[in-house]
């Protein structure tokens, strides 16, 4: 059994605040939780400078967020940092669900072969986070300033001015941009007085992380109605170091402080576990869920991002992920911006994208949530008789919800999206996230998504232009011939994109597709580029003139 | 395909009974539990959503 020992990471005066000068940075983000690190990484990687506030000096206490889907990890290998968090983290496939005393169904989440990234792993968040601040010191464009609180925001038409709080007094910057990653109960939301609004859930939860050596398998279990814990549930997980995380459903009229005493606590996990096994109690908390949204996740020279923009139940492992989601999208776009490629209109699409899949994991989370917690005597018979007929009937099991587990949501109404006009077979339709594929490059095996440049990127199946790059007004992007720079020898990639020769698609920074065709035509590929950085038909005729 | 509103049970006497003679000695809860399952049970077999939901929308007004 292990303990984790926290780091202290040491707060240092800042240049600015010893000189007394007021610096105008490009961008500022607020909290260096996963989403705020996750911010810094990606808008280093696009190339800007990067300076992070965070009140504390340490990672989060206590597991918080375990799960970890395998889109999050395509983004944090894009930011070179997903390996060490698969090595370190557990991965995991199977999920069971019991009621009462009995085994009502089980899933394997078992991924499509031919993936680099597990479905899911399950990793603490200080672990997490102490990966991210290892990635962030090694990158000279981002700077962490520990032991800085916001206190105030004002802003102007361009630019912010914020009012920080440090050890050695208080001090001013400004940023042209400030990204909001300062969680459900954001400071920055209510200084800039967003609405914050949605439902809440009456019902508490006891989360606790216990060290133990049980021989549970390395799957997640989740128990209605169990006799240890009658009328509510119980959810059991794995996570690194033979740590376990315990989530019990109280009811509404549990008292959170009684409830919270280890005395209280011990008991509980005992009556789970059997008396046999040993275990230490290292981590309690507990908490009442809201499924909540901001109303814009621009304001102003704003921008929010994770549960400072939008709060779901944890039923799904849809609120990290999600952010980190947030920030994939934002990034590209605010780098964008900032160079000039693109008006700030680009960042409206940020709100337009990542509101409609906020509104996704809403939907889902609330769903999850009434099956969990049924809210009349009927629904919960309604839920008793699900649960009882997927003991020993297939269909009633696709109605079990013990939490959809995340996916990304496509941005299928997206603006940026060039609609289909051909008929391209398949799913990958505009406004999806690019499936991956196992390729080879000079007869070596490689990965398709590694092959995504940082800008736009062109891919088109067979031997159709000598060019290596599509320019248009500030973009080129990196055009890839499948048969010419990369080869397909599973013919997966053409598999998995509907793709015969000729097939060409557009994906945007974030690794979205932006467009497709079922014919090569570079006209059509600068007028989708541009649409897909925001520019309005009459920027499109003249930058494409 | 609509919701029938038909007669569509060749005998419906047999049936009604048959129903209610399922639950004669079950009491209230346990019989709502029966229902529920009885629900879940015919709706997968229908399947058709715009039935269900037909149905549903039927049901709720109170069977107008």
């Amino acid at each position: 059994m292990t303990s984790y020992i926290y780091p202290k990471f040491g707060y240092r005066r800042s240049q600015e605040q010893a000189e007394g000068i007021v610096k105008r940075h490009p961008i500022v983000v607020i909290g260096a939780g996963p989403i705020g690190l996750t911010a810094a990484l990606d808008c280093a990687a696009r190339g800007q400078p990067v300076v992070v506030l965070d009140d504390n000096d340490t990672v989060s206490i206590g597991s918080r967020a375990v799960c970890y889907a395998k889109r999050p990890l395509e983004i944090w290998d894009r930011l070179g940092c997903a390996a060490p968090m698969v090595e370190r983290g557990v991965s995991w496939n199977v999920g069971k669900v019991f009621f009462q005393d009995q085994l009502s169904y089980q899933f394997d989440l078992l991924p499509e072969a031919d993936h680099q990234w597990p479905a899911m792993i399950n990793l603490q968040q200080y672990h997490l986070e102490e990966m991210l601040v290892a990635q962030c010191r090694a990158n000279p464009l981002i700077e962490l300033r520990w032991k800085h609180r916001l206190i105030s925001l004002k802003q102007a038409a361009d630019y912010a001015t914020l009012a920080v709080e440090t050890p050695d007094g208080i001090f001013t910057m400004e940023a042209q941009w400030v990204i909001a990653c300062d969680g459900a109960n954001s400071d920055v939301r209510k200084m800039v007085g967003a609405e914050f609004t949605g439902q809440f859930f009456q019902d508490r939860f006891l989360i606790a992380d216990v060290a133990m050596k049980a021989d549970f398998p390395t799957e997640r279990w989740f128990w209605f109605d169990p006799p240890f814990h009658p009328g509510q549930s119980v959810l059991l997980h794995r996570q690194a170091d033979n740590i376990w995380r315990i989530d019990f459903q109280l009811g509404w009229e549990a008292n959170p402080e009684e409830e919270k005493r280890p005395e209280r606590v011990i008991p509980r996990i005992r009556a789970m576990l059997g008396e046999d096994t040993e275990f230490v109690l290292e981590w309690v908390s507990i908490y009442q869920f809201a499924c909540r949204r901001i109303d814009n996740f621009r304001q102003g020279r704003v921008l929010f991002a994770g549960d400072a923009a939008h709060q779901v139940s944890p039923f799904g492992a849809r609120g990290a992920n999600t952010g980190v989601q947030d920030i994939d999208n934002l990034a590209w776009k605010l780098a964008m911006v900032l160079r000039g490629e693109a008006s700030e209109a680009l960042l409206d699409s940020y709100h337009e994208e990542r509101a409609y899949a906020a509104d996704d994991n809403i939907l889902n989370s609330t769903r999850a949530t009434d099956f969990i917690t049924p809210k009349t005597k009927p629904s919960r018979y309604f839920r008793d008789a699900v649960l009882e007929l997927a003991r020993h009937h297939g269909f009633a099991r696709p109605l079990v919800n013990s939490g959809r587990l995340s996916t990304p949501t496509p941005y299928v109404t997206s603006a940026l999206n060039t609609p289909d006009h051909d008929a391209v077979p398949g799913g990958m339709r505009p406004g999806t996230n690019a499936a991956d594929a196992p390729i080879a490059v000079d007869g070596k095996p490689a990965w398709f998504l590694h092959c995504l440049g940082d800008g736009f990127t062109v891919v088109a199946f067979g031997n159709v232009s000598d060019k290596i790059e599509i320019a248009v007004g500030p973009f080129a992007a990196k055009l890839i011939l499948v048969g010419r720079d990369i080869e397909d020898p599973k013919g997966l990639l053409a598999q998995r994109y509907g793709a015969s020769p000729g097939t060409t698609y557009l994906f945007r920074p974030d690794q979205y597709v932006a467009a497709r065709w079922s014919g090569f035509d570079e006209a059509k590929i600068t007028e989708a580029m541009l649409r897909a950085s925001g520019h309005d038909i009459a920027d499109r005729t003249e930058l494409a003139a | 395909m609509m919701l029938n509103l038909s007669p569509n049970i060749a005998d419906p006497d047999d049936f009604y009974a048959e129903l209610i003679n399922s639950q004669r000695d079950l009491d209230e809860e346990q019989a709502l539990r029966m229902n529920a399952r009885l629900i879940l049970l015919l709706a997968n077999h229908i399947g058709d959503r715009k039935v269900l939901t037909e149905a549903i929308g039927c049901a709720r007004r109170g069977g107008g």
